[in-house]
């Protein structure tokens, strides 16, 4: 990650494989750990943990949408509808069926996995836009049927209230409570995505998605792994959605939009296509930035002539936003992940320049 | 050529700290240190939009509740008491309104407007465990009316629920007084959301118990095109009446395509949602629309006493009165309403148990307010009942402006009940 990694010769697969290829690297995952388990939930207010929350939850769908656009190459617009199935499945399971909320979250994933696999058919088929446009389909279906059918959609304003996740005795109601919750999924979601990519099923993705005639003639059964990277992806966005769903108490349609579907692309692509700490990167990017933007912008308050600091600064923040986009992606095309490598490989050898 | 995009991306960064750092200097303490209101400030939050497909409504209805609680605040506050509203725009995304929620709550807000039906659900449940009351008239869920279930939600004035009673009553009266035979042929067009649905069910119950012909019409987003429902119900269901349940440019479309197919307007009734003047103004002025009827759960118009009491408070300022209050002035006038309320159960509040105001006294405040709030909203809110009755009035697009058509009424309160306390 953030650690320096010059002299590493790997004269092994196993060396090749493993996931801290220097010792120092086990020291910074450890650091970063004990940095985000106590100290920053007792460092910050409950607004600023709202952000870390945000970007706990939006993280973990992304990475789901990483491993089926960033390895395997399958473009998705439809990774909110996925959410919402993960999410309605839980709202149900918890507020109909008195489950607990543990059992909501890996009841939502798996549905969604079973959905995702069904929304994936096509992709055995079309690929590129085609397949983008089938899962346009797929999200307008979802969302449709999510607030006509009342069973699923639970009739008015096709919500559902859902009680406060508990583990036991504890109940998960606060800011920093729900804040450990979501971090421990983060977490998790992240180490399981770093043992996708590092076995055999990350490394048929890739070969799927670099050349998808040259993988199915080394071996690689293309059917089955495109299928698995959807079901995959899914289950990853069926758990955020139900994540979701317990951070708000409450699950509703128009938190699954299109235009999340659209978000998650973005954090995907600028923080860098099929990279992990390049999708950390662009979660916290996409989720933060319009909030450090507004509050950045305030300060302009007597700077710019204008009477309603508020209204102008919620238009301001869209334009900048975007500019922001189209900055990193020009200075870097492969995303921030690319970029922090550039910094690193800067700095290693600096302040000579070769 | 590294080492030069590199240091432009510094410099990029560097600029919004450099800001940050000049506001610590340059911003004297922004509590504005009232002179004639030596008290402690009661803090309130409201979230509007001013960006999106609502941006219309949230950028007014902010203008007007603004301009009432600066007016409530030169006539020397609530008890002394200045209020001290905390803005935050959301535009219209539930994230940002989750954050919106949790820094008015660390500022110390009593009572919060969630704008908007998505970010109301999503704060609902954070408004009771952190005993804050949480107002959003005329949109969030109606079920919220029932105050033992939702302790510290309001959906004050009238919910969608409210609104198709009142519609159907004000229909049917007119039928009557009009002498005509059996029961009109009504068709309902709605905007097929989760909030364009809410009041379904509630119509079928009562077109069930009155025994009148009820047929309903999706618009799908963006609902700005709808000739073949609007031939549907003009020529092959040869609907008596329509009640329209839009939003956003929809209510306007309605207008113009009701008009293009030679459907009387005088036989059309709107939700609160789309009775406002730029929807008329959109629809191609007030000639096109002349005789539409719209719902309002507040009084409207530029004649109201408060509204010259912000006129005069502006001129004395020397400052000329802003035009979203002159004109299209429906969505300003909500806003006022709203901090009228506010200031009025603030006042109860502060009369019945006395400082510091806190969530649960603002509450018990509210549900203490009974008849017509500042001359603009009719509430009768209790315990029990959070939405205050539903009372609603109807004003007909006449010669140019909004002429009331009807005063404060109810429709179908047994019906509506027997769905918020179900």
């Amino acid at each position: 990650m953030i650690n320096r990694e010059c002299g590493v010769f790997k004269t092994t697969y196993q060396a090749d494989m493993a996931l801290y290829t220097v010792p120092l690297a086990r020291l910074t995952v450890l650091a970063f750990l004990v940095f985000f388990v106590f100290a920053l939930p007792f460092l910050v207010d409950a607004k600023r943990l709202v952000w870390a929350n945000l970007v706990g939850i939006n993280l973990v769908a992304a990475l789901g949408l990483n491993i089926l656009t960033g390895f395997s190459g399958q473009i998705s617009v439809g990774h909110a509808a996925f959410m919402a199935t993960g999410g309605y499945t839980a709202a149900i399971m918890t507020a109909r069926a008195d489950m607990p909320f543990w059992l909501g979250l890996i009841a939502g994933g798996v549905f969604a996995a079973v959905y995702g696999l069904i929304v994936g058919l096509p992709s055995v088929r079309v690929k590129g836009f085609y397949l983008a446009i089938a899962t346009l389909a797929a999200q307008f279906i979802t969302e449709w049927t999510i607030s006509h059918v009342k069973w699923i959609g639970g009739g008015f304003q096709a919500s559902i209230i859902v009680p406060s996740a508990s583990l036991g005795p504890i109940v998960l109601n606060t800011e920093r409570e729900k804040y450990y919750l979501v971090l421990a999924l983060a977490i998790v979601a992240v180490v399981a995505t770093l043992n996708i990519a590092r076995s055999r099923l990350g490394r048929a993705f890739v070969a799927i998605r670099d050349r998808d005639v040259a993988a199915e003639i080394i071996g690689v059964d293309i059917f089955r792994y495109k299928l698995l990277a959807f079901m995959i992806s899914s289950f990853y966005a069926g758990v955020a959605g139900a994540l979701w769903v317990y951070y708000l108490g409450n699950a509703n349609i128009e938190s699954f939009r299109i235009v999340e579907s659209i978000n998650f692309l973005a954090m995907v692509i600028i923080g860098g296509l099929g990279s992990i700490l390049g999708t950390i990167f662009g979660a916290a990017f996409v989720t933060v930035l319009p909030f450090v933007l507004e509050e950045v912008l305030q300060n302009l308050k007597g700077v710019i002539p204008v009477a309603d600091i508020h209204s102008f600064v919620a238009q301001l923040r869209f334009a900048v936003f975007g500019g922001l986009i189209i900055f990193f992606l020009m200075v870097e095309p492969e995303g921030l992940n690319r970029l922090w490598r550039n910094i690193k490989d800067y700095f290693r050898v600096w302040p000579f320049s070769y | 050529m590294r080492l030069s995009r590199l240091w432009w991306l510094v410099l990029f960064l560097a600029v919004p700290l450099v800001l940050a750092a000049c506001r610590e200097e340059a911003a004297p303490p922004p509590g504005q240190t009232p002179v004639a209101a030596p008290k402690e400030a009661v803090k309130v939050g409201f979230m509007y939009d001013a960006t999106g497909a609502t941006q219309l409504i949230g950028v007014a209805y902010k203008a007007g509740f603004e301009d009432a609680i600066n007016l409530v605040n030169k006539k020397g506050g609530i008890d002394g008491h200045p209020i001290q509203p905390i803005f935050c725009e959301h535009s219209y995304e539930v994230p940002k309104g989750v954050e919106c929620y949790e820094r008015m709550k660390a500022e110390g807000a009593v009572i919060i407007n969630t704008y908007g039906t998505p970010i109301t659900q999503a704060v609902i449940d954070r408004c009771h465990a952190d005993k804050i009351v949480c107002n959003f008239p005329g949109y969030g869920a109606a079920a919220a009316a029932n105050g033992e279930r939702f302790p510290f939600g309001f959906p004050t004035a009238a919910s969608y629920w409210s609104q198709a009673g009142a519609s159907v009553k004000f229909i049917l009266d007119r039928w009557q007084k009009e002498g005509r035979p059996g029961k009109p042929k009504i068709a309902f067009l709605y905007y097929d959301n989760p909030a364009g649905r809410e009041p379904l069910d509630v119509l079928r119950a009562i077109a069930a118990r009155e025994g009148f012909e009820l047929r309903e019409y999706a618009v799908p987003a963006p609902g700005v095109e709808m000739s073949a429902q609007v031939t549907d119900i003009v020529q092959r269901y040869r609907a008596d009446w329509v009640i329209t349940h839009l939003f956003g440019r929809s209510p306007s479309v309605s207008i113009k395509a009701f008009k293009e197919a030679g459907f009387p307007l005088d036989r059309v009734i709107s939700f609160v949602w789309g009775s406002a003047d730029a929807d008329v103004e959109a629809a191609g002025g007030w000639a096109v629309a002349e005789g539409y009827y719209g719902l309002q759960f507040t009084a409207i118009g530029t004649d109201l006493p408060v509204l010259r009491e912000i006129r005069d408070m502006y001129r004395a300022e020397g400052k000329t009165p802003p035009d979203i209050m002159e004109k299209s002035n429906v969505y300003y006038v909500r806003g006022v309403a709203q901090a009228l309320m506010w200031a009025e159960a603030l006042r109860q509040a502060l009369k019945n148990e006395g400082w510091p105001v806190t969530g649960e006294k603002m509450k018990r405040g509210l549900e203490s307010l009974k008849g017509e709030v500042g001359g603009v909203v009719y509430l009768n809110l209790s315990a029990r009942d959070h939405e205050g009755g539903g009372s609603l009035r109807v004003y007909q697009a006449k010669g140019g402006r909004w002429v009331l058509a009807q005063d404060w009424f109810q429709g179908y309160r047994d019906v509506v009940e027997s769905f918020v306390y179900r």
